[in-house]
C-alpha cells in the first residue's frame, strides 16, 4: 500500500534520514523503532509532507512526494502527530469536525462523532469544552480519533505512548489492537518497544537516519535484545 | 440625562468604527501573523471606487453600498494573492514591510489616478440625520453605526464557531500546519481571512464615507492606527480583544472629551494614550492576550 524508497528527509541543511526503503501492505501494523534523533518522526513528515525529502513515496503504486500536504490528506493519509497537536484552543466537538473536515459526508460524520462519543464518553462528557482541558491521555485518545474521522487509508501514529501512564498507555495500544482487527494499515512510530512489539506485523530499527534491521515481529524475539540495541547497553 | 445619552452613543460608535477595523486586523494577524497596514487603504479603495461607480454606473446609495463591500472584499483577496501569499511563512518583518510597501504603492495609486485633494462623494451622507427621540436628539448614523457593528460581529462570531471554515479558521490561529495535516487547503483558510478583513473593512468604509462625504489617499491610514492600538490594548490576535479594545479606545475618547476642561481640549490624546500605556502596564499582552503555550501537558 505505501511504498518508500531511497527517501532522504532534510531539515535545512542537515539530512537527518539518509536513504531508507519502507514497505507497508494493506491491514498490516509496521513498527518503526530507534532512539531519540534517529529520524522517526522526520520519515513520518515525509509521508504527510510536511519535511523536505526526496526519493520516492508512493501510495498504491502513485508517487505522491509531489502533492501538498493537503493533497495527501485527501488520498488517505492520516496522523496522530508527536506531542499530539490537538487544538487545544478549539472544543473536542470542533477537534473531532476538524479531523472529518475533508468528508463530504456530513450525517455520517456526524454520526461517526457520536459512535466515538460513546466509545470513549470522557470525550462525550466535555465535548464543549476546549480540549487544552483534557488530561494528556485524552488529548491522546482525541488524537487518534481526529485522524480517523477523515476515514483514511494508512494511519501515521507518532509516540502515541510518549508521556502517559502506564495504564493509560496500555488503553491506547488496545485502541490500536482494535483498529487492526477492523484491517486499518497503520504505521507505528514508537519508543515503547515491547507494547509495540506486542501489535506489530513488521519492525524496522532506524539508527542515526537508517535502517540497521527490519524483519517480520518474530525474529526479535520478545524484544528485549532490540531494547538493548537502542537503549546502548552491552551485555 | 439626554446629554450623557448623547455621548454614551457617541462613545459607542466611535468605538464600534475602531472595533470593526480592528476585528479586520485581528483576523489577519492571528492566522498568519501579519500585521495588514495596507488595511486602512483597503477601506480607501472602497471609497474610490464607489465614486467610480457613482460616476459611470449609479448614485444609488443602497446599490453602492453592496459595491463598497465587494469592491473591499476583492481588493483585500488580490493583495492576498498578489503581495501576502509570496511572503507568507516569512519573518515577521517581512510581512510588516510588505504591508507598508503595498500601503505606499496604493496610496500613491490614488494619488495619480485620483486627486491629492479629497474628491466628494455625498451618497451616504443622508445615514446621518439628527433624530429627535423624546427630549434626546441624537445622530441616527451613531445609532446605524452601533448596530451594524454588533450584527456583524454577531454574524462572524457564528460564522467562526459553526461552518467548517471558521473552525479551520481558529484552529489554524493556533497551529496552521496541523489544520494542513486535517485535509483543509491553506490558501483557502488565509483567502477567507483576508475576505472577512475585506468585508470589515467595507463596512468601515460606508460609515466613514457617511460621515466624511468625501474620499482622499490618505483617509485610512489614521483609523487603522488608532484600530491598530485598540489590537495591542485588546491583545494582538485575540478576536474577542479587538473588539473590547475598540469599545474601549472610543468609551475612553469620548470620555476624556467630555470630562476634560475646554482650556485642557488639546491634551485629550495625551490623557488617552495615557490610559492605554496604564493598559499595558498592567498587562502587556493586551487585556485578552490568547493563552501562551506553557509547554506538553502530560
Amino acid at each position: 500500500m505505501l511504498q518508500i524508497e531511497s527517501l532522504k528527509v532534510f531539515h535545512g541543511l542537515i539530512e537527518a534520514v539518509h536513504g531508507i526503503d519502507i514497505k507497508i501492505s494493506k491491514g498490516q501494523c509496521v513498527c518503526l523503532l530507534g532512539p531519540n534523533g534517529a529520524g522517526k518522526t522526520s520519515t513520518l513528515s515525509s509521508i504527510t509532507g510536511t519535511a523536505r525529502a526526496t526519493g520516492s513515496v508512493r501510495l498504491d503504486g502513485n508517487d505522491i512526494m509531489a502533492l501538498s500536504i493537503e493533497e495527501r490528506c485527501k488520498r488517505g493519509i492520516a496522523i496522530s502527530p508527536e506531542g499530539r497537536r490537538i487544538f487545544s484552543n478549539l472544543s473536542i466537538q470542533d477537534n473531532m469536525i476538524m479531523g472529518g473536515a475533508i468528508r463530504r459526508d456530513k450525517t455520517r460524520l456526524a454520526q461517526e462523532i457520536e459512535e466515538w462519543i460513546s466509545h470513549f464518553p470522557v470525550l462525550g462528557e466535555r465535548r464543549n469544552q476546549p480540549a487544552g482541558t483534557l488530561s494528556g491521555g485524552e488529548q491522546q485518545m482525541l488524537a487518534i480519533v481526529r485522524a480517523l474521522l477523515s476515514k483514511p487509508r494508512i494511519l501515521l501514529l507518532d509516540e502515541p505512548s510518549l508521556g502517559l501512564a502506564p495504564q493509560i498507555t496500555a488503553r491506547v495500544f488496545e485502541i490500536i489492537r482494535d483498529l487492526k482487527k477492523q484491517e486499518m494499515t497503520i504505521l507505528l512510530v514508537e519508543q515503547n518497544v515491547a507494547a509495540a512489539m506486542e501489535v506489530s506485523d513488521y519492525v524496522y530499527v532506524l539508527n542515526n537516519g537508517a535502517i540497521s534491521s527490519h524483519g517480520d515481529v518474530g525474529k526479535f524475539g520478545d524484544g528485549s535484545d532490540l531494547m538493548d540495541e537502542l537503549m546502548g547497553v552491552h551485555r | 440625562m439626554d446629554y450623557v445619552i448623547q455621548q454614551v452613543l457617541n462613545a459607542l460608535s466611535f468605538g464600534a468604527e475602531y472595533a470593526l477595523i480592528a476585528l479586520g486586523l485581528a483576523i489577519v494577524f492571528s492566522i498568519m501573523g501579519l500585521v495588514n497596514f495596507a488595511h486602512g487603504e483597503v477601506i480607501a479603495f472602497g471609497g474610490y471606487s464607489m465614486i467610480v461607480v457613482a460616476t459611470l454606473l449609479t448614485g444609488n446609495p443602497w446599490v453602492l453600498m453592496i459595491m463598497v463591500l465587494a469592491a473591499c472584499v476583492l481588493i483585500a483577496t488580490v493583495l492576498e494573492r498578489v503581495a501576502f501569499r509570496t511572503v507568507r511563512g516569512a519573518d515577521l518583518t517581512t510581512g510588516l514591510l510588505t504591508a507598508f510597501g503595498v500601503s505606499i504603492i496604493l496610496q500613491n495609486l490614488f494619488l495619480l489616478l485620483g486627486s491629492p485633494r479629497p474628491m466628494a462623494a455625498t451618497q451616504f451622507i443622508f445615514l446621518d440625520k439628527t433624530l429627535t427621540i423624546g427630549a434626546i436628539r441624537v445622530s441616527s448614523l451613531q445609532i446605524y453605526e452601533t448596530v451594524a457593528t454588533v450584527v456583524a460581529i454577531i454574524i462572524l462570531l457564528t460564522f467562526l464557531r459553526r461552518t467548517t471554515l471558521g473552525i479551520a479558521m481558529r484552529a489554524a490561529a493556533l497551529d496552521f500546519e496541523m489544520v494542513r495535516l486535517c485535509g483543509i487547503r491553506a490558501n483557502r483558510v488565509i483567502a477567507g481571512a483576508f475576505a472577512m478583513s475585506g468585508l470589515l473593512a467595507g463596512l468601515a468604509c460606508i460609515f466613514i464615507m457617511a460621515r466624511r462625504g468625501s474620499v482622499s489617499p490618505h483617509m485610512g491610514f489614521d483609523p487603522v492606527l488608532t484600530a491598530f492600538v485598540a489590537c495591542v490594548i485588546g491583545g494582538f490576535g485575540s478576536l474577542p480583544g479587538a473588539v473590547l479594545g475598540g469599545f474601549l479606545l472610543g468609551i475612553c475618547e469620548v470620555a476624556v472629551q467630555v470630562l476634560l476642561p475646554q482650556s485642557y481640549g488639546g491634551l485629550a490624546q495625551a490623557v488617552v494614550f495615557a490610559l492605554v500605556a496604564l493598559i499595558l502596564i498592567w498587562r502587556p499582552d493586551g487585556i485578552l492576550s490568547p493563552a501562551q503555550e506553557k509547554g506538553d501537558k502530560i
